[in-house]
């Protein structure tokens, strides 16, 4: 049934992978398993021959999110913005964007200049502008947020880019050679950041990624209809073309070793992201229709068979791949989809416009629960849940269960999205600093390594830095620049 | 309701809104469409001999998002048959006759031409004449229009030809493309007008076209100068109507002319001077329509005022212009920041810093930008007022400098005496 829902959906063909699929070929196919690869965990969830089915051109699973604007929108829009001086949008973004400066630059028709401006600070900026929390950041530092009417700038953002990217221009060329030799590990949000800058330093640089296509979560774990995999690809080209080596389906530590990298490399950027969703730990875990919600977002957004969904599904979780699995969950053609959650409405790590857009597509959401045991014969059919609450205290205490409070919800498909593993053996065996899997460095992102930095999700740590792309491409940013530094050889 | 009733030089009207001799005068039709919608005049479309115009003819100037605030056209006067149209003017006066009907009248300075001209009009029905030496563009070039307007002694002089032959009040409408407007004025009142109008266009070209490097507008890729009007050149009728209103050889009222948009536009040139209006540019932007705000708005301002009757306005700010020299330099205003209001957009601060004088303090805490005037050393310039997007949040408050008034004059006329008495 899903896969029929898919073929009726629109598509967009003309992926821009030309390039990449024959670095792929050139690359030698491997197996194996580690905690950064998924894919014997299908074997689990569907059935060997809807597994193999792939779609050739990949859905969009219903309407965009977002709307580009119309030009009517962008020239009322950016002649509304204000041109403030030292800007707080600016200041609000990681990237530290001058957004009244590319904002200006639209109003005057100067696209081309207007782009320069976004991915010179933001070599992420074609994803950044679709994917930001700009509410969070730029949006919500507006002048106009007082009377809630920001400047639309990550819509902006979107079409000034869009301009280059839908023109072929090429806006930035690589430095003059540098002789010195930079291996970036993980060819993500942040990797790509640090490739760029590198590149433009004049250093060579071989991005190392285990996956089949550059920039990670953009191209796998995002839906659709948020960021569009052509965009995603689009903007990892744009590094790639400004003579970037790279070596995908190749994961360090399993086909090329650390002490290789370091013999052969000048420096080492890590930017390899986090594992997949760990397990809840409960019974009934293997059952077929039990996913990992990064797992299922990659395969509905790729174009290949989630098998059926059934009538109910399950999301366990309440962040933004929770938000992201259940919209994409309802778009497959899910009658219900609820999602499930130990804490309170007022701790879910979902952004609130996530949350709100997630009740616009008819989420179900049950606060104060979470599941015990997942019941079935060889596929899921139910769900067994105990009430919880949050004991009184100070901090974030953790939910402990009540009693006797135990019921069942009929579900056909769970998901769990509680996060992700990190990648801690890669790390250890390099013989790199973590704290609980997660790896430290100073504020230029040197690890504790020599000559190893490290930038992305790979050093996200809750309460002192965000997973979020833009911080990703800052800290890409960030760790060029003191590789550059320590390289000592740019002119 | 206040009492809006109009009479320039004795031509009546029920309100001070008149259209101003251009295209939306042009025709019979559009004149009953203008009287139906509560316009209390009109100059009708300029007649005389019969032209040809070009395409393309006008051009807007925008701002961001604003539409014309400035307006430039290359068409000459009347295209149509003289008697066309004063069948038609004979046609709206009989259908309403309270309003007002001016005819403009354009011919080359020969007297006889002017007596048959004005006569022809006159019987048609008309209130009033309007002698257009204004239009800079294309009849300028054949004697006629700005090139009489920029000659005093021409003005004069055929002035006098009308007046001559006008058994009807006369105003001369002047053309802003000179040095001086008063001498303009001064040589229309010796020529016998009842009142003067003003501003005619200004020369001006619009622009260029960055992908074709044709002017606009352009004609088959050329263009000339236009007349350029709307609410940009506002402030320039506004000085020149003010500057005729307290000239003593002048000495006639004025129409005033030039960017009035709305009733606030209107109040402005009453309030320096201007007995009523006339209204071009608003009216090719959006119709007819705008005059009912435009009467609605001023009735309620003078309800809000206590004044019974426009006329109180007509002039009552006129003499509040003077020259610099009059101005009081003791008089001291600084800037205050309304912190409550301030949304932290720093724009004052560059504006100052930039351009001015370096008197706004920028403290950045908690990425918020806190912005303070420097009172000591604010020179009360207006400049952060200006560029501040929010109403208000700026303000200018008098400081009292314990300093009786002293204007230039009378400082540097201490200074001369001081001077002469000792070298004496």
């Amino acid at each position: 049934m899903t896969s029929e829902i898919i073929d009726v959906l629109p598509t967009r063909a003309k992926l821009l992978r030309g390039p990449l699929d024959r670095l792929a070929a050139s690359v030698r196919l491997v197996s194996g398993n580690d905690a950064g690869r998924r894919e014997p965990e299908l074997v689990a969830t569907l059935d060997p021959v809807e597994a193999a089915l792939e779609h050739p051109e990949v859905p969009q699973l219903g309407e965009p999110i977002h709307k580009p604007l119309t030009d009517l929108e962008v020239q009322l829009e950016a002649n509304r913005c204000l041109y403030c001086y030292d800007a707080p949008c600016m200041r609000a973004c990681p990237t530290h964007i001058d957004v009244a400066s590319f904002i200006g630059k639209i109003a005057t028709g100067n696209l081309r200049g207007s782009a320069r401006v976004i991915l010179e600070a933001n070599p992420m900026g074609a994803s950044c502008a679709r994917v930001c929390p700009t509410e969070e950041l730029c949006e919500g530092a507006c002048v106009y947020k007082k009377d809630d009417t920001p400047i639309r700038i990550g819509d902006l953002q979107r079409y000034a880019v869009d301009h280059v990217r839908n023109n072929g221009i090429d806006l930035f060329e690589p430095g003059k050679p540098s002789g010195k030799r930079v291996a970036i590990v993980g060819g993500g949000p942040a990797g790509l950041s640090a490739a760029r800058d590198l590149r433009l330093f004049g250093h060579a640089v071989t991005i190392f990624e285990a996956r089949d296509e550059l920039n990670g979560l953009n191209t796998y774990g995002i839906v659709p209809f948020r960021l569009a995999y052509d965009v995603a690809l689009w903007e990892a080209q744009q590094v790639v073309d400004l003579g970037v080596d790279v070596k995908t389906k190749t994961r360090i530590g399993v086909d090329v070793s650390f002490d290789a990298l370091l013999k052969d490399f000048d420096a080492v950027v890590l930017a390899c992201g986090m594992g997949g969703v760990p397990k809840l730990g409960i019974p009934g875990e293997n059952l077929l229709g039990v996913w990992d919600a990064l797992d299922f977002i990659e395969r509905a957004k790729l174009g290949k068979s989630v098998g059926s969904l059934g009538d109910h599904v399950a999301v366990i979780g309440a962040g933004n791949t929770a938000i992201d699995a259940l919209t994409c969950s309802k778009r497959l053609g899910a009658e219900r989809v609820t999602m499930y959650y130990r804490r309170g409405e007022d701790q879910m790590t979902a952004y609130q416009f996530e949350y709100d857009f997630a009740k616009q597509e008819g989420i179900e959401f049950r606060f104060f629960c979470a599941p015990t045991k997942i019941i079935g014969e060889t596929h899921a059919n139910a769900v067994e849940f105990v009430r919880t609450e949050i004991p009184k205290g100070g901090g974030k205490p953790a939910p402990v269960t009540v009693p006797g409070s135990e019921f069942v919800e009929k579900v056909d498909t769970v998901i769990r999205a509680i996060g992700q593993s990190r990648l801690r053996d890669v790390f250890e065996g390099a013989g790199i600093e973590t704290d609980a899997g997660v790896v430290q460095v100073d504020e230029q992102m040197r690890t504790s390594r020599q000559g190893i930095w490290a930038a992305g999700d790979c050093i996200f740590e809750k309460g002192m830095r965000e997973a979020m792309v833009v911080e990703a491409a800052e800290q890409g940013k960030i760790a060029a620049r003191s590789v550059d530094a320590f390289l000592g050889a740019r002119k | 309701m206040a009492d809006l009733s109009n009479n320039l030089a004795g031509i009546k009207s029920p309100n001070p809104f008149w259209l101003a001799s251009a295209p939306p005068t042009n025709s019979g039709y559009q004149v009953m469409r203008a009287f139906e919608a509560g316009w209390g005049g009109v100059v009708w479309k300029t007649l005389g001999d019969p032209i040809v115009n070009v395409t393309s003819r006008f051009a807007g100037l925008n701002w961001k998002q604003n539409k014309i605030i400035g307006f430039n056209n290359i068409e000459l006067i009347t295209d149509r048959p003289l008697d066309e149209n004063l069948k038609e003017i004979r046609e709206c006066k009989k259908a309403f006759p309270d309003r007002a009907i001016i005819g403009s009248l354009m011919e080359v300075p020969e007297r006889a031409k002017w007596h048959e001209l004005v006569k022809a009009v006159q019987d048609a029905g008309v209130d009033g004449f309007e002698l257009n030496f204004g239009c800079p563009h294309g009849m300028s070039e054949r004697g006629m229009g700005s090139a009489v307007g920029q000659q005093p002694d021409l003005i004069e002089m055929v002035t006098s030809y009308a007046v001559e032959a006008a058994e009807l009040p006369v105003i001369v409408k002047l053309t802003p493309n000179i040095t001086d407007i008063r001498h303009c004025a001064r040589a229309a009142a010796r020529g016998g007008a009842a009142a003067v109008s003003m501003i005619n266009t200004i020369n001006s070209l619009i622009g260029v076209d960055l992908e074709t490097w044709n002017p606009i507008p352009h004609v088959d890729g050329k263009s000339s100068h236009g007349g350029y009007c709307g609410p940009a050149v506002k402030p320039i009728a506004l000085n020149m109507v003010n500057e005729c209103a307290r000239d003593p050889e002048v000495a006639i009222p004025i129409s005033g002319i030039g960017g009035i948009s709305n009733w606030q536009d209107a109040v402005e040139f009453f309030l320096l001077g201007a007995t009523n209006v006339q209204v071009c540019t608003a009216v090719m932007h959006h119709g007819f329509r705008i005059v009912e705000d435009m009467i609605d708005g001023l009735n309620n301002y003078l309800n809000a005022r206590g004044l019974a009757s426009m006329s109180q306005l007509i002039g009552a700010s006129q003499n509040r212009i003077t020259t610099w020299e009059n101005l009081n330099l003791n008089y001291q205003i600084v800037a205050e920041i309304d912190q409550s209001t301030c949304i932290h957009c720093s724009k004052c601060y560059i504006a100052c810093e930039d351009a001015a004088h370096q008197c706004i303090d920028r403290n950045v805490v908690d990425g918020t930008a806190i912005l303070v005037v420097d009172a000591d050393h604010c020179v009360g310039c207006n400049l952060c007022m200006m560029v501040c997007p929010v109403e208000d949040c700026i303000t200018m408050v008098e400081v009292d400098t314990g300093l009786p008034a002293e204007s230039w004059k009378q400082r540097t006329a201490v200074s001369a005496v001081g001077a002469s008495t000792g070298s004496a």
